[in-house]
Parts: C-alpha cells; structure tokens; sequence
C-alpha cells in the first residue's frame, strides 16, 4: 500500500515538473500582443443551443453576433488600433452542471467578457467561476434577483430582474385591478417562488389581502385540487407564478370550476402558447413583462428590420437586450481604451448608454436601473399592452432614433 | 514472488497514468475537460455506491440520488455564507457520509419485507420526498433555501503556486477525487470478498436460504443500504463544493435512474464494469455533443436532428442494443456470468 | 392607459355560494377524475407485471403517443364537416391502432429477447424504449404545448354546487367498464385462462398447449389499446397535450399499481382512485390539518407517505396475494 501512494505522489511530482513550463502563459495571454494590428476584444456568449429551449437560445446569439458584425463593420480606432470583436458562443443547454463547465471554457480560451447566461439556472453557479477569474459578465436575459445580490464585482444584468417585476405585479393587482382578496399559486421553481414573494410583499403593501397561497410543480397539468380550495377563498385576482405550460390548463379549469378570479402572471405566462393553449378561457386574463415591447424600444423598429433581414427570422425574445449586453461591453472597452478585463470591469459601473432596449446605466449592484415592466391583457385572441411601468428613457428616447445617440457606434445606421 | 512484482509494477503504472491523465487532458484539450473527469470521478463514486445495494445485495433502488442530496446540502449548509459556517473539508466528509447512512437506514427500513418492484417504487417515493423537501423547505424556517439552491459555497480547492508555477484548482480536485474514488474502490472490493458481502450474495440469490444459513437479514440489507447511501453522501459533499452550487433540481429523478444505468450497463455487481458504466455514460455524451452538430453541418450542409435529441435517442438504442446484447452489461461480474450462462443453458435445455 | 374602467368587473362579481360541504364534493369529484385516469393507465402497468412479472416503464409513452395520434387525427378530420363525436371516436381507433402495433413492436425489439436475462436487463430497456419514444414523438410533434379541440360537450353539471363535466364522468365511466372488462376476460374466457396458466408457469402452459409468445404478445396490444384510450381520455380532459405527458402520469399510475397490488386488476383501479383521491384531499386539506405549516407543496410527500406507511403492513399492496418468495 505504502509504495503505491510514495509512487503516486513521485509520479505526480514528475508529471507536474514536466508539465507546468506550459503552465505560466495563462495569466499573461494577452500582454505579448504587439502594439500594432487590430484590438482584439474576446467574448463568450452562453445559451441553451440544443434542447428544448434552443430557439431562444439561438435567438440571443443571433442579437449578440448582430452586434459582434455591427462593431467590426464600423471601423473604431482605439489608441490607433481597429476595434475587433470575436464571438465565441457555446451551448449550455440550460443545465446547471454544464454552464460551470462552459464557464470554465471561457476562463479557458482567455476571454474578456461574458455575455450570458440566458437561463437563471446557469448564471447563478457560472457567475462563480466569472467572479473567481474576475471576469466580467453582462447577463441579457437572466433575471433571478440573487444574480446581482451576492456582491459579484462581475455580475450584470440588462434586463428588469423578477424582484422588479414581482413587485409591479403586486402594485397592479391591488392597484389598477383594485383587488381586494387575491390568491397565490407557484410552481416552486427559482422563478416562479421567487416571483410571487415580490408580488405578495407588494400586494399586501398596497392594502391587498392574501385569502390562499398554494403551490403546484413545473410538470404539474392537473390544478383541480388547488384551484377548488382557492375558490372558497373568493379571491378577486389569482396570480400565478410558473411558466404557461401550466398557466394554460390552469387557466381553463378555472373556468371548468367556475372561477370568475382573473389570472395574472409574470412573463413566464405571457406567451403567444398561453393564448393557443388556453383557447378561450385566455380573454381577461393579465400578464407582464420585463421591458417595454420591441416595436417601443428606442432603437425598437430598426432593430426589427435588421435582424429580419439578417436572419429572416422574427426574434423570439432577448435579441435586443443580447445586442445592447455587447455594445455596453464595447462601450466599456472604447473608454478604457483597452480589452483588459480588468480595465472593462472597472468602465462598467460608469455606463451611461442609450442602447436599443433602453437607457442602460447599473445601479450599485449591477442590476439595470429604472427598470421598466409591461402589462398586457389578452383582449381578442391578442396580448394586448395594458401599461409600461418604470423605464422613463422608453417614452423620451422612443422619439430619438437609435443613430442619433452620440455613444452608439456607427453601425446602426444600417 | 514474480506476480507480487507485476502487481506492484501493475499498480505503479495505474497510479502514474492517473497522475498525469489531468495533464495529458488539460494540455491537448483544455481544463474544461478536466472538469468534466472530475465529473466522471464523481459518477464512479456514486455508481459504486449504489452497486453496493443493487449490484451486491440485488435491492432495487431507484431513489439513491437522495442520498447524493443529503450529502451535498450538509456540505452546503456548513460551509457557505447561508448560515455564515465555513467548515473544513474532512469535517464536513465525514458527517455527510453517517448522515447520509442513517438516511439509507431510515429509507430500509419500513422496505425490509419489500421485494423487488414493490421496493422500486418506495425507494422512488423516498427519493422524491427527500427533493421536495429541499424544494419546501425555504418556509416558515428557511433551511435550504428552497427552489433557489445556496450559493456561495467554500470551494473543495484554491489554485495554489508550487516553485513559482501555479496549479490550477481543478487539478487539485482532480486528485482529491481520485484519492477518495480509489479508496471507495478499495473499500467495496474488500466489502466483496468480506463475510458481509457474501452474506449479501446470498441474501440477493435466494433470502430465504440465507436466513436459513444463519445470516441476519435485516442487519445485512440494513447495512447495504446504509453504506451505499454513505457513498452517495460523500459524493454529494464533493459535488457541493466542486460546484459551489446546489439546487433541488440537480437531484431529480433522472439522476437516480442515470446512476443505475452506469450499474446496470457497465456490469451489476462488477467493480471495473461499474467504473466502465460510469465513465462511458459521463464521457460518452459529452463528446458526441461536441461532434454531433459540426458533423451533421459537415455532412448534410445544415443540422436535422437536434444534437441534444439524437443523443437522448441514441442513449435509449444503446440501452436497448447493450441489454439485448449483453445483458449482464459490458463488463460482467464473473460469478453473475457463469450463473446466467447457467441458467441460459437449462433454459436452453428444456425447450 | 385609464385606470377607471379597469376596477368595474370586480363589483360585479357575484358572490358564489360556497360551502365547505360544496368544497368537499368538489374536491371528490376533483379525485375521482384524477383516480380514474390512474386507475386507466395502471390497468396497462398490472396486466403486463401479472403475467410477465416485468415493470413496462415504457407504457407511459404508449399513453402519450396514443394521444398525439389522435390529435393528429382530430387536427386531419378538423375541416371536414363530421360530428365532434365521430371525430373523437375516429381519433380513438386510429390511436387504438397505432398503440397496439407500437406495443407488440416493443415486447418484440426490447421485452422477448430478454426474457431470460437477469430481472433489471429489461427494466432498462424499457427505459430505453421509454427515452426513444419521447424524442421520436418530439421529433414527430415538436416540443411546444398542442391545445385539444374539446369535441366532446363541455357541459357541467351541478351537485350541491360543485361541477363535473362529462369529460369527467366519461373518464370514470371508462376506468370501472376497462376494469370489469378486463375481470370477464381475464377469468372467464379461453385467453384469459390461457394468461392465467402462462402467468403461473409459463413451462407448464407451453406442455399444455398454451403458445406463451402468442399469449405476451397479446397481453401486450390489450395493455397497449387501454394506454390510447387513456390517452385520448386524459388529453380530453386537460385539453393538452406534449410530449413530455407520458413520463409522470406512467410514474403515478405505477405507484398507484403498486398501492393496490400489482398484477391484480381490481387492485390497480382501487390504487388509482385512492391515489387520486388522496393527492386532491392531500392538495385540499393539509394546509388546514396542520395550520398552515404544510401546504399544497406536500402533496407528493403525503401520497408517498401513505404509499411506504400501506407497503409496511401490506407489504404486496391493498389487493395483492401474498407472493411465495421466488428465488
């Protein structure tokens, strides 16, 4: 026995002697790159490519890359040299496991910034492994609040997080909706649980009641039980926080039991399914989401013609906010006057960028300021906008068009 | 004397293919791969847990991934920001390992007088338990955190410098994972050949002439299952701070059933054919994600299967094909081969 | 955006009368429905482990590709000008069909070349077979949500004030007749006879004239047409249906299976209705029975409770013969 770990601490002894002179070109990578040629700005960019989510997926590395094309095309000199961004996109496919491990690619190949992830679900551990190599990370589309709660100096985020959102929830069920007694259904997944206890705190705030908490599961269809229980309750809203594979069939046993409650959910319910799915018990019901709809964006429509020609594809969901993650990284590296990450990290705090989404500037913890949300009613077989909460660059900057922003590059001028 | 020196020599040589197999892995293909050993070390570990209770005592278990869990949250409890406990390593190991055993014993046992699929599906039921619990378990106390996992966790490792030149933590985990996967190796193959093994042979090939024989039933599964849910627990430790993050979602279901495919198809019962099982199943996927997209692009021009669904697709053939094929699994035990081809052969005779 | 108009439906909102006696029929009817889809699907489960004494874990997705043909169906048939009624019977024999060829193909390809193998060869294949059909149905159907066209009147009826559909009393009516069918067959015909004998000793029914092949393989199309049924029943009731649907809903009837005995046909429809009914009191009362502590989210935990908590003094389920123990 004892020979065998003597021979395996001398042979690992060895095996590190004679590997380790490759080890040291790691933390210097990109100190050697001469003076002259081209700047080169590294980004990775994480999102489910494969599995059930991949369209969405792709459709944020369709807004990153979109930037990526529109950076190179304009030609910016910094210190002499010509800004040029790569794009290397990887497949996390929503699983926890794998996001460290891409993650861990990143740190890998040397990359400047992250632009990702897109689920909740893999942020959270990756932005470990980001803030273990001080790496940046610009996230378009997660919105779990513990993201940018755990004091990460490298956690950001361009998109309104579920704390925001939860919370315009609850002040327009109590508020606008005027309701007195309101029910409170999740699915008891990060999001869904997360989103609810914002919309409950703020319910309660503006005088609300809670008559009935209860919770389902995310693979759950049947929601007779719950919903029978609520209805004793009398409530005059149900939220629901989870995803609309459940919300539809809730929806239609609500009307199957009687329930005259309206149905209110977060983004997670907000989808053209929900409405398919949920045929005509859909009419009535409320949703919301996170920034102000596409056409609205300041740089809104012309983002939609471009990626239509570019992809001839309409965008799923975060292509604009995938698009405005790089050009706050880029802007980032314009003021720094360099591709450090270090020297990124430091610019980011400090941005001030009119983007296509929105104004984008971080508050302390690097969560997107002044954070707009939408509401929608499903009127006609049609999410239709109720009202835009929060965001006040939405309206101001909607007059000015995406060019006229001194910062923004050039390139959005087609 | 002669075959104690190629012993040793054998030895020597496996320990020096696994000391430097991180190096070889991370020069050629970068760390990311390196991780992914560490995960496939993990997997050997739990896999061998678990061969404990299916492959020697012959108990179906389809909720062992409960026990990968409960080591992993103890792990997360103690050394994370969530409590403010920061606990060393081989303090928290250890308590993970005998929590995660009385945790096998309570799952054994009301299931003592429970055969095979009537066992199945309580060990299904425990495991689910165990996960909505650390789903429910955020109110009225906030134990787990509930559905948002804990983060934050103490890593297993910090990079550290040696003469100037600096180890990247994974390695180090590496070694620490092998370290603790050869001595759950040398623990089950001594367990094999211990009066407690055989008696859980003979409880696995008829109970009733085992009590018969003398052997204490009860003590003897209650053992199984206690000492493969200890694995499974330090396992779960290790996950914990490897990752440093945990979530219910890591421990569903399918986990458990991914576990006992390595068992099953690598060769119940056998100690290298569940590390085959283990290292095929972990590895096996990763690479084919990695070719399945630019190979279908390079060939037909455009992708027409999801590669994440052709390997789902290709996973369920292989189950299929490895079963109808072998169905003692790639490597089988030798004691568990000759009874089968003995039993084939009386079949055989009597039709 | 005003915000008056928006407050007038509330006010208008009449109160229902509710009372907890209405609360519990409802919340019975609420289990019964959820019992008899089940008991539907686990009739499939136990009449496979009765005579080959093999988990079909596969049988889950036999009910959820039965329900995606007959949407297809329904979907094909959707412009012309046939009754609902007609369409959903159509949509039922074609998923019926389509089943019973899928079943008899899996016993062949993943069931019958292992029939010697040690007990868990074929358990994993049947996941194997289980984890191929869902991605050759998505594949196939996609991987979105596909809403059910309701074909069947969605008509409620009042009892004291709660409701029930006749989807629902359909679906009851299905389980107790799928079940009485089954008993007849299975005690008092020559096949049923013939399954009892390979059941027992498939060397001994082979001597006896039985062709055990032919007889599995039958059982299998029989299991197989109950799993479209149930499908067709279950996508009717819910009006969706995915691919994903098999998975869990071939779990919980497992379970119930288990609960009631598996292998016993009585058993498996009393373990489904108990099993529905449990999780919708479980869902309806555990938060007030333990003041608010326990919630909803319980509700597993509580059906696995009762599952393990029966299993320890039954241990061969509510209805199951005592099993000999076989080596």
């Amino acid at each position: 026995m004892r020979t065998k770990t003597l021979l395996v601490s001398l042979s690992a002894a060895l095996a590190l002697m004679a590997c380790s002179k490759n080890e040291p070109a790691a933390p210097s990578a990109s100190a050697p790159a001469a003076e002259q040629g081209p700047l080169v700005l590294k980004l990775g960019h994480s999102a489910p490519l494969t599995g059930p989510q991949a369209h969405i997926g792709k459709d944020t590395e369709y807004g990153a890359q979109m930037a990526v094309d529109d950076v190179n095309a304009a030609n910016i000199q910094i210190n002499g040299r010509t800004l040029t961004v790569e794009l290397m996109g990887e497949d996390d496919q929503a699983d926890p496991k794998q996001g460290t491990i891409v993650a861990q690619k990143f740190v890998d190949a040397h990359v400047n910034a992250v632009i990702g992830h897109m689920n909740s679900g893999t942020t959270l551990p990756a932005s470990v492994t980001y803030a273990n190599n001080n790496l940046p990370q610009v996230s378009a589309s997660a919105t779990n609040p513990e993201y940018t709660k755990r004091g990460y100096k490298t956690a950001f985020r361009v998109m309104t997080n579920d704390e925001a959102q939860g919370k315009v929830l609850g002040e327009f069920a109590a508020g606008t909706l005027a309701a007195k007694d309101i029910a409170v259904i999740d699915d008891k997944t990060q999001y869904g649980e997360g989103i609810a206890i914002e919309f409950k705190k703020a319910a309660e705030a503006k005088g609300a009641k809670i008559v009935a908490s209860e919770h389902t599961d995310d693979k759950a269809v049947d929601f007779a039980a719950i919903l029978t229980k609520i209805k004793a309750t009398k409530p005059d809203v149900i939220f629901f926080g989870g995803m609309d594979p459940q919300a539809a069939p809730m929806s239609l046993q609500m009307k199957k039991l009687g329930i005259k409650a309206v149905l209110l959910m977060g983004d997670g319910g907000c989808t053209a399914d929900f409405l398919k799915n949920a045929g005509a018990s859909a009419e009535g019901q409320y949703c919301s989401k996170p920034g102000v709809p596409t056409e609205q964006m300041p740089g809104g429509p012309a983002f939609i013609e471009k990626y239509k020609a570019k992809y001839n594809a309409p965008i799923q969901l975060y292509a604009p906010y995938a698009y405005d993650a790089v050009m706050v990284v880029v802007e980032a590296v314009k003021r720094a006057g360099s591709t450090d990450s270090a020297a990124i990290l430091a610019e980011l705090p400090k941005t001030q960028y009119k983007g296509v989404t929105t104004d984008i500037a971080f508050d302390e913890k690097g969560d997107i300021k002044d954070a707009a949300v939408t509401l929608y009613l499903a009127k006609g077989g049609q999410w239709t906008q109720v009202e835009t909460v929060g965001g006040k660059a939405a309206s101001a900057a909607a007059a000015l068009p995406a060019e006229a922003s001194p910062t923004q590059a050039a390139p959005a001028a087609n | 004397m002669q075959a104690k020196h190629k012993q040793i020599a054998g030895i020597a040589l496996i320990g020096v293919a696994l000391a430097i197999l991180p190096f070889l892995i991370g020069m050629s293909f970068g760390n990311a791969w390196i991780r992914m050993l560490d995960f496939a070390l993990l997997y050997i570990m739990l896999a061998l847990g678990l061969n404990i209770v299916v492959g020697f005592a012959g108990l179906l278990d389809l909720g062992y991934i409960a026990f990968y869990a409960v080591g992993a949250y103890i792990y997360a409890l103690l050394a994370s920001p969530h409590f403010g406990l920061h606990w060393p390593l081989w303090a928290i190991l250890p308590i993970g390992a005998v929590v995660a055993g009385i945790f096998g014993a309570l799952l054994g046992a009301p299931t003592l007088r429970l055969r095979g699929d009537y066992l199945a599906i309580v060990t299904l039921g425990f495991g689910e338990i165990i996960r909505i619990f650390l789903n429910n378990l955020n109110a009225p106390v906030n134990i787990t955190n509930g559905p948002k996992g804990i983060a934050g966790i103490d890593p297993l490792a910090k990079s550290i410098d040696i003469f100037g030149y600096q180890l990247h933590s994974l390695y180090l985990i590496y070694y620490l994972f092998v370290a603790l996967a050869l001595l759950i190796v040398v623990v089950t193959l001594r367990l094999e050949n211990s009066r407690l093994g055989r008696a859980w042979v003979a409880i696995r090939e008829d109970e009733i002439a085992a009590k018969a024989c003398g052997i204490n039933t009860r003590n003897v599964k209650l053992l199984a299952f206690a000492l493969g849910a200890s694995f499974g627990g330090v396992a779960g430790g290790l996950f914990s701070g490897f990752q440093q993050f945990v979530s219910p979602e890591s421990f569903g279901l399918f986990e458990s059933i991914m576990v006992l495919c390595m068992v099953v198809l690598g060769g119940m019962g056998n100690i290298p054919g569940v590390i085959l099982g283990a290292v095929v199943l972990t590895v096996l996927p990763e690479l084919f994600r990695h070719w399945a997209g630019p190979a279908q692009m390079a060939l037909f021009g455009q992708t027409y299967i999801d590669p994440e669904s052709l390997r789902l697709m290709l996973f369920g053939i292989a189950l299929i094909l490895v079963m109808r094929f072998r169905p003692m699994g790639l490597l089988p035990s030798s004691r568990r081969k000759a009874e089968f081809e003995h039993a084939a052969e009386e079949a055989g005779a009597k039709a | 955006m005003g915000k008056r108009h928006l407050r007038v439906p509330f006010f208008c909102v009449q109160p229902v009368t509710s009372d907890p006696v209405e609360t519990f029929i409802q919340q019975l009817i609420n289990g019964l429905t959820l019992g008899s889809i089940y008991a539907l699907v686990a009739l499939g489960y136990t009449m496979v482990y009765g005579i080959l004494g093999l988990i079909n874990f596969a049988h889950g997705e036999v009910v959820m590709i039965g329900a995606l043909v007959a949407l297809a169906v329904y979907k094909a048939l959707a412009a012309t000008l046939l009754p609902p009624a007609l369409i959903l019977l159509i949509g039922l024999a074609v998923a019926a069909a389509t089943c019973m060829a899928l079943g008899w193909s899996i016993e062949r390809i993943a069931y019958r070349p292992l029939r010697n193998a040690p007990r868990l060869a074929p358990l994993i294949t049947a996941i194997g077979v289980s984890i191929v059909l869902q991605q050759c149905a998505m594949l196939l159907w996609g991987r979105s949500y596909h809403s059910v066209p309701a074909l069947l009147p969605a008509e409620s009826h009042d009892i004291l004030g709660a409701r029930i559909s006749d989807v629902q009393i359909i679906i009851m009516l299905a389980a107790a007749l799928s079940m009485a069918g089954l008993i007849v067959l299975v005690q008092r015909s020559k096949l049923g006879r013939a399954m009892r004998a390979t059941a027992e000793k498939p060397e001994v029914a082979a001597l006896m004239g039985v062709d055990a092949n032919k007889i599995i393989a039958l059982t299998f199309i029989i299991g197989s047409a109950l799993a479209a049924l149930a499908g067709v029943l279950v996508s009717a009731n819910y009006g969706i249906a995915h691919y994903q649907m098999g998975f869990l809903l071939g779990l919980k009837a497992f379970t119930a299976a288990v609960l009631g005995g598996i292998g016993n046909i009585g058993g498996a429809v009393l373990g489904g209705i108990l099993l529905g009914i449990i999780e919708a009191m479980g869902a309806g009362y555990i938060g007030d029975l333990t003041g608010g502590v326990l919630g909803s989210h319980y509700q597993d935990i509580f059906c696995f409770m009762v599952l393990i908590t029966v299993l320890v003094f039954r241990p061969s389920g509510l209805m199951g013969e005592k099993v000999s123990e076989r080596a």
